[in-house]
């Protein structure tokens, strides 16, 4: 490994990110393929809305509509939402506590590599016979007796990108509490960090309900199992407890990280240090915690009964205490301070009213006995859009802006920015805010098609006219992203001039061991203290020595191609079976091949020791003489 | 710290598990892992307690008939006195006498085997005595879901301890492998505490019907 740059082949940049254990090229991985899905998912949102835009319309079969519906919020929550957040999560928690990476290099790779071959399971369903088609919740009642495989690639792909999700979780946990540098206590971490630190925990314990649900429905579907099934016993309520008790926390997992990346972009665009921060990380805690308390206010209507209903009301209800919390520290960090425009800002000023309109709207969902009129109609959709593009898209967007010169080293357009922010965020307004009143008005969501003359028609084209502009919106930003790229104008450590945190003392993009000499922390916003004192530089904690580092490898890819592989045999011995064993043959060779490539590479990473290596001192000093950079 | 260093009894730190920054990861992120799995085997009980004796009709077993605690038992008492061996494993590698941990490694794999003979003895006895299976009925289901999980963790463990024991026979202890040692035997744990649930929610809960 050399720290000499390098004109590499294209195949060489390929090998060298199947292997990374880097968690800065990860993220980089984490992104691009979250952004592919995010655009899978957009496409999937667009076809919703053409079928929508006018009654009786047959723009899609009913049959295709139900897994375009399906996918769109599959993909959207699981494998663009999550991962994204995962990519900044990487590219800049390790930087922020001040560590070199994170506390298991190979576990993220593989984290990485298990929700990148799930996506895939998951979505060439659409080449294999059919996609999933019973919703993203799935309900057992509907989805035990879907035809096709569409469930069981559900149910395989989500179990595989959900294990890679449990290890990202306890990976940024252990990060967080061990490797953090000298002075970095836990109250001076920045509030992304503490966001992550919050929402990978509830990562640790929300996901294996789902596991369990998803091995209950898989045993159900593929090896005749009766858990859901009522005729032997079975009880479908099951699934929908063990599903939300995961759903839930799932939201919090996605909007956590959102509140945390806002809360760093007001302190840095305010130039003003983060209002109330004990109260913000105490919210953010409590939020985590009530988090777990409210999974049956999805299930209001499923008859669970009066007392456990106004139970989880409350406890629903509570949530809004912390979370207006948050609301207020927002808005008094930029009361009274130098506040600068830019993209990231204006989606971080316009996040305030688009989440609390969520946020309100949630707080009428949880009064049970008014659910009961809500429920199940689009101002259930309008509400669930609210806070998920008002709250994590536009935290992913701003976050994109934001932290694009630190994951690449060249600043995104702004002119371009304000253009894609402006047209997103009318948009959005536009597609979601009239679903208000279409739910109100009776409209049931999930609905392939309405008919003309019930006063929906106007709301509904209102609605996907919006959804064309938020399309134009993204269309932007990619193309933000290919002229930025091929100009490549190149950035300092601090490209947005008011950096407060250690990631912007690092150059842009980091040299792969991130610190030559971890850093001290003498308060909260490190940085910052260091320019109120006039230092360009943070100071160093430890001479420069020996750098310890971890090898590549590319077991985290075969491992998880094995699951891949072995996932197809599962599927398809339902078949063989099916046939008597005449036809689908393969299917369990396929299985047991696919196992066995995966035991036998954890096997190879057990018995092979895997010491990493060392920078040498002379390397590093080497490498200040010029300039510091790769 | 080296991590291939040789050690005497005498240099053998005092937690050679969470001596280096490696093991201290390691250690921290598996009690973290099992603070998953154990919501992992919580949802499996629940399930297993709403699927109790639900079966299709009359003719379907009833755990009060099938369940016979004197079997339970012995596999109870195999299990714990597994995880009492497994902590004198433990105690001599703290103690750097990598021969001593061995044999009572050695100990632990033989109960843990015994146990899962056992297991295998008793599914096999409820699918024909009582036509009890995974698939007729949804007690069925959930009754081997929850115990059949438990006793994959148990093979799981097993192939661990061999795996660990044979990789590791020629080097002797150091602080590379002696943190994946300490690790392996809270899995252990891990999955004893889980029997002793089983064993009052499963089978002493069913015995009173």
């Amino acid at each position: 490994m050399s720290t000499v740059a390098q004109k590499k082949g294209f195949l060489a940049i390929l090998w060298d990110y199947l292997t990374t254990v880097d968690h800065k090229k990860i993220a980089i991985l984490y992104l691009v393929s979250g952004g592919f899905f995010f655009l899978v998912g957009g496409i999937e949102a667009m076809v919703i809305r053409i079928q929508l835009a006018v009654p009786d319309n047959s723009f899609v079969s009913a049959g295709l509509y139900n897994e375009i519906l399906t996918m769109h919020g599959t993909t959207m929550i699981f494998l663009a939402a999550m991962p994204i957040l995962f990519a900044f999560m990487n590219a800049i928690v390790p930087l922020q506590i001040g560590a070199r990476d994170v506390a298991f290099p190979f576990l993220n790779a593989l984290g990485f590599w298990l929700f990148f071959f799930g996506g895939i399971f998951l979505n060439l369903s659409w080449f294999l016979g059919g996609a999933p088609d019973a919703g993203w919740t799935s309900y057992a009642s509907l989805s035990l007796f879907s035809e096709g495989h569409g469930i069981d690639f559900y149910v395989l792909g989500l179990q595989i990108s959900g294990a890679g999700s449990l290890i990202a979780g306890i990976n940024f946990l252990v990060t967080i509490i061990n490797m953090r540098a000298p002075g970095m206590t836990y109250m001076r971490m920045p509030l992304f960090t503490w966001s992550t630190f919050v929402a990978s925990a509830l990562i640790l314990f929300a996901l294996p309900p789902l596991t369990v649900g998803l091995f209950l429905m898989l045993f159900d579907r593929m090896f005749g199992a009766n858990f859901f099934d009522v005729t032997m016993g079975g009880n479908t309520v099951i699934w929908e407890h063990l599903f939300w008790i995961f759903g839930h926390p799932e939201v919090y997992i996605l909007i956590l990280p959102a509140f945390g990346i806002f809360s760093d972009i007001f302190s840095t665009f305010s130039r003003k240090r983060l209002f109330g921060y004990s109260s913000m990380v105490f919210a953010t805690v409590l939020i985590g915690f009530l988090g777990f308390m409210v999974w049956a206010h999805h299930m209001f209507t499923t008859g669970l009964g009066a007392t456990a209903n106004a139970i989880f009301a409350v406890a629903t209800m509570a949530i809004a205490v912390p979370t207006g919390v948050k609301i207020f520290n927002w808005l008094l960090t930029m009361w009274g301070g130098s506040i600068k425009f830019t993209t990231p800002m204006l989606y971080a000023v316009a996040f305030i009213p688009s989440f609390l309109a969520g946020g309100v709207t949630g707080v009428m969902l949880a009064a049970a006995p008014a659910d009961y009129q809500y429920h199940d109609t689009y101002f259930v959709v309008a509400h669930f859009h609210y806070v998920i593009i008002g709250g994590v898209v536009f935290a992913i967007l701003a976050g994109t802006h934001f932290y694009w010169p630190k994951i690449f080293g060249t600043m995104l357009n702004e002119t371009l920015g304000k253009i894609t922010f402006w047209l997103f965020l009318i948009g959005f307004h536009a597609t979601f805010f009239i679903q208000h009143f279409l739910g109100l008005m009776g409209m049931p969501r999930r609905i392939w098609k309405f008919l003309p003359g019930q006063g929906l028609d106007l709301f509904n084209a209102i609605s996907t006219a919006g959804a064309f502009l938020m399309a134009a919106g993204t269309l932007v930003l990619l193309y933000n992203v290919i002229v930025t790229s091929r100009k490549n104008v190149r950035v300092g450590n601090d490209p947005w001039g008011d950096g407060r945190t250690l990631e912007w003392s690092l150059s842009s993009p980091p040299p792969f061991y991130n610190f030559k000499q971890l850093p001290l922390v003498r308060g909260l916003d490190p940085l910052w203290i260091e320019k109120m004192e006039g230092n360009t530089k943070m100071t160093p904690a430890e001479p420069i020595d020996d750098i310890h580092m971890p090898n590549g490898s590319i077991i985290p890819f075969v491992m998880s191609l094995g699951l891949f592989i072995a996932a197809f045999g599962a599927m398809y011995q339902v078949d063989w079976r099916a046939s008597g064993g005449e036809e689908f043959v393969w299917s369990l060779p396929v299985l047991i091949i696919g196992m066995l490539i995966t035991i036998g590479s954890m096997a190879t990473r057990s018995l092979k020791d895997d010491h990493g290596f060392h920078i040498h001192k002379e390397d590093l000093l080497k490498d200040e003489e010029k300039g510091g950079k790769e | 710290m080296d991590t291939q260093q040789k050690f005497t009894s005498r240099t053998w730190p005092e937690s050679p598990e969470k001596t280096t920054l490696e093991g201290k990861n390691k250690f921290l992120g598996f009690w973290l892992f099992l603070g998953g799995e154990t919501v992992l085997f919580a949802s499996l009980f629940a399930t297993y307690l709403a699927l109790k004796d639900q079966v299709p009709n009359s003719e379907h077993y009833l755990a009060k008939d099938m369940f016979e605690l004197p079997l339970v038992f012995i596999m109870t008492m195999l299990l714990l006195t597994s995880s009492l061996t497994s902590v004198y494993a433990m105690y001599h590698m703290k103690n750097h006498n990598f021969q001593k941990m061995n044999t009572w490694l050695l100990v632990t794999v033989g109960l843990g085997l015994t146990f899962l003979g056992f297991e295998i003895y008793e599914f096999n006895h409820y699918v024909h005595e009582f036509h009890h299976t995974f698939t007729s009925s949804a007690f069925g289901s959930a009754f081997y879901t929850l115990v059949g999980f438990h006793g994959a963790h148990v093979a799981v463990g097993l192939g661990w301890f061999i795996l660990l024991m044979i990789r590791n026979s020629k080097r002797g202890l150091n602080l590379y492998n002696a943190p994946k040692y300490f690790v392996a035997s809270l899995y252990w744990h891990f999955i004893d505490v889980v029997w002793v649930f089983i064993f009052t929610v499963v089978y002493l809960m069913g015995m009173v019907g």
